[in-house]
């Protein structure tokens, strides 16, 4: 596995310009694919493929693809290897997977070592015979021992033979307990051949196979850097985007899944724009981590200098006793007490450089933390307010329901309510990351312009907010739902325009404080 | 015990209690469940000179087709050999025995060897980096371990 995974490494990094190529081959066969498959009169359009130009500067290109249509894709570029290379399916499925399916690489280094490859990939290119299950006279499966007459056996083209029973025993586990598909190789030491499909449709019960397909499925996706799973539970789907990882730190790729899931395909995290992934890693750790607690005892303790207790100092004097060691010393120079003499309780070497230094250094620590706290507190509302936007919605669609009773209106009347909840929840994230985003933001005059978008789409968040809780008698007021349905759209367009900015400036390097 | 594991320890039963190879000794297989067996180093490796060491192999119900769980046990006159990949717990860091380094072609004999063979190349004297932390925090039976073999040099 190792070696695979260096061996693939060491030659894309050679081939950078012929890998990009390869990428465009990629996106323009999901094209043709498209066509193909929006004829499909069977297709769901919700699943089906789905295009998006890059009209604004936040917006990246992508693509949802429901599990069929993966499948299908798998399916197209077998057939493809299989007709060039003339092999049979199953093999070329196999040297795509070794290949992570990049296929020009693959017909390429076929072209140029087939024997070589087929090796590396751990098939045999002679497919003369269909796997087969056989029973031979004298044979004993390594694996249990049997001996019985009769007993049937199988053994792929590196003629390691097992029993069926040991053969199926295995690959339940490799495939149900190990979650391995695409690289199962034969049970043998050190044998390196991988396990096809056709042999195992052959081993196994149809119940495993499906789970077997489904893994394969799976490996598709994650060997393919352009692809990724929806991560939003219980969703099948998968989406594709052709951002560079290089690109990640002028672009924030938010893409949003046909099940209505919106995430970053940089890092997989719920869409953190406008802030880059890094500073959103690097946020989120600052968060979850010590560290500001760290900036806290450092502002406000110091250690006893003889035993290193942790002493918080809780009164005016400066004669410290520590409590474990009965050490004494002075706060302020951190010496012995004794040698303070007859200055008692009045340290005299208080303007000495090292005093300042430490003075120095807590102020600087306590500005720093209070900032911090600052962007924190800001953040942690838009968060804490995102997650009450759950109920809420929950509390819309009642609010909808009793709406539609108590003033005669139909149910498209009130949708307005649907529409300012899920631009609430929206523009709630987009602020939320707008404070972290702010705490890296190196101080120019574009972080006025951000701070000024950042305030008028927090005070139109919280104006549409205030009318939304409205109780029910009011809302039915035609005058109010005109208000909400303007104010929904003005937040919208805020939270658009703020992303614009952003992304045009992060695009042509903003400067962050990091 | 499945009847997959039963004939096979069986039959590897019968084979370890006839011969085995030099250094390898069967202490105890009174069930197919638990076996004990002593392994010495052969060669002049200074490190583990006249010392014998225990190895203890639980069989699980998926056996042969799931590794064994095999430990060096601490006694009396047996120690917990000195190697950069042995806990001082006697858990072993080795490939072959975690599920992806495995093939249910291996068996008893061929466990132990490589074991003796791990110990034989071996020049350095100490422990894994960590012993003390995994030791005392570790509560995971070894196959639910996910060592990472960072290196095949010792």
């Amino acid at each position: 596995m190792d070696s695979d995974e260096d061996f693939l490494s060491t030659v894309s990094s050679d081939d950078d310009i012929m890998l990009d190529d390869s990428e465009n081959d990629d996106m323009s066969n999901g094209d043709e694919f498209d066509d193909a498959f929006d004829e499909d009169p069977d297709d769901e359009p919700e699943l089906g493929l789905q295009k998006q130009k890059t009209p604004v500067a936040y917006d990246v290109g992508y693509k949802v693809y429901s599990p069929g249509d993966i499948q299908k894709q798998q399916e197209e570029m077998m057939n493809e290897v299989n007709m060039i290379l003339e092999m049979s399916k199953e093999d070329a499925a196999i040297l795509l997977r070794h290949f992570r399916w990049n296929k020009e690489r693959l017909i390429e280094d076929f072209m140029d070592n087939s024997d070589k490859v087929v090796e590396a990939a751990g098939i045999v290119t002679s497919v003369a015979n269909p796997p087969k299950l056989e029973a031979i006279d004298g044979f004993m499966c390594d694996i249990c021992c049997d001996d019985d007459e009769g007993l049937q056996s199988f053994a792929m083209k590196c003629g390691h033979r097992y029993c069926v029973n040991c053969y199926r025993h295995y690959l339940t586990q490799k495939i149900r307990e190990e979650g391995e598909a695409a690289r199962i190789q034969c049970p043998a030491e050190g044998c390196s051949r991988i396990i096809d499909a056709r042999s195992l449709d052959l081993l196994v019960t149809p119940e495993l196979s499906g789970r077997y397909q489904e893994l394969l499925n799976r490996t598709y996706v994650e060997d393919k850097d352009t692809l990724k799973w929806c991560p939003a539970p219980d969703c099948e789907n998968a989406v594709e985007c052709g951002i560079k990882k290089k690109e990640l730190d002028k672009v924030v790729p938010t893409v949003a899944c046909a099940c209505g899931y919106r995430f970053c395909f940089g890092c997989i995290l719920s869409d953190h724009q406008p802030a880059p992934c890094e500073l959103v890693k690097r946020w989120l750790k600052k968060c979850a981590d010590d560290s500001e607690t760290a900036n806290w005892i450092s502002a406000n303790t110091k250690e006893c200098p003889k035993c290193n207790s942790t002493i918080e100092k809780n009164g005016g004097c400066n004669h410290m006793t520590c409590r474990k060691c009965k050490h004494e010393f002075c706060w302020m120079c951190m010496g012995l007490w004794s040698e303070h003499g007859t200055s008692w309780y009045n340290c005299n070497r208080f303007e000495e450089k090292s005093g300042t230094d430490a003075r120095d250094a807590q102020a600087k620590s306590r500005v720093s933390l209070e900032r911090y706290l600052h962007y924190y507190n800001r953040y942690a509302n838009h968060e804490q307010s995102a997650r009450l936007d759950k109920d809420m919605y929950t509390k819309t669609e009642k609010k909808m329901v009793q709406l539609q009773s108590a003033s005669g209106m139909s149910w498209i009347e009130v949708q307005y309510l649907n529409s300012a909840s899920q631009a609430l929840q929206t523009c709630r994230q987009t602020l939320k990351w707008t404070y972290a985003f702010a705490f890296y933001l190196a101080r120019n005059n574009l972080t006025e312009i951000f701070e000024d978008n950042q305030k008028d789409l927090e005070l139109a968040v919280e104006n549409l907010s205030e009318m939304f809780e409205k109780p029910i008698s009011e809302l039915a007021d035609s005058k109010l739902k005109v208000d909400i349905m303007d104010k929904t759209s003005y937040c919208n367009k805020r939270r658009l325009i703020l992303l614009q900015d952003t992304a045009e400036n992060l695009a042509n390097g903003m400067s962050f404080k990091l | 015990m499945s009847s997959l594991g039963t004939k096979r320890l069986g039959k590897e039963l019968a084979k370890v209690s006839k011969s085995l190879p030099p250094g390898i000794t069967l202490v105890k297989a009174d069930d197919l469940q638990e076996w004990l067996l002593d392994i010495q180093v052969l060669d002049q490796n200074p490190i583990y000179a006249g010392e014998t060491y225990r190895l203890k192999f639980r069989f699980g119900k998926q056996y042969p087709i799931e590794p064994p769980e095999v430990v060096f046990t601490k006694q009396e006159n047996r120690p917990i050999p000195m190697h950069p990949h042995i806990y001082s717990n006697g858990i072993i860091c080795l490939d072959l025995l975690g599920s992806s380094g495995w093939s249910p072609v291996q068996n008893v004999e061929s466990v132990c060897m490589s074991i003796q063979s791990m110990l034989t190349g071996n020049t350095k004297n100490h422990r894994p980096e960590g012993d003390a932390d995994f030791v005392s925090t570790n509560k995971a039976r070894p196959k639910d371990i996910e060592f990472y073999y960072h290196d095949n040099e010792v």
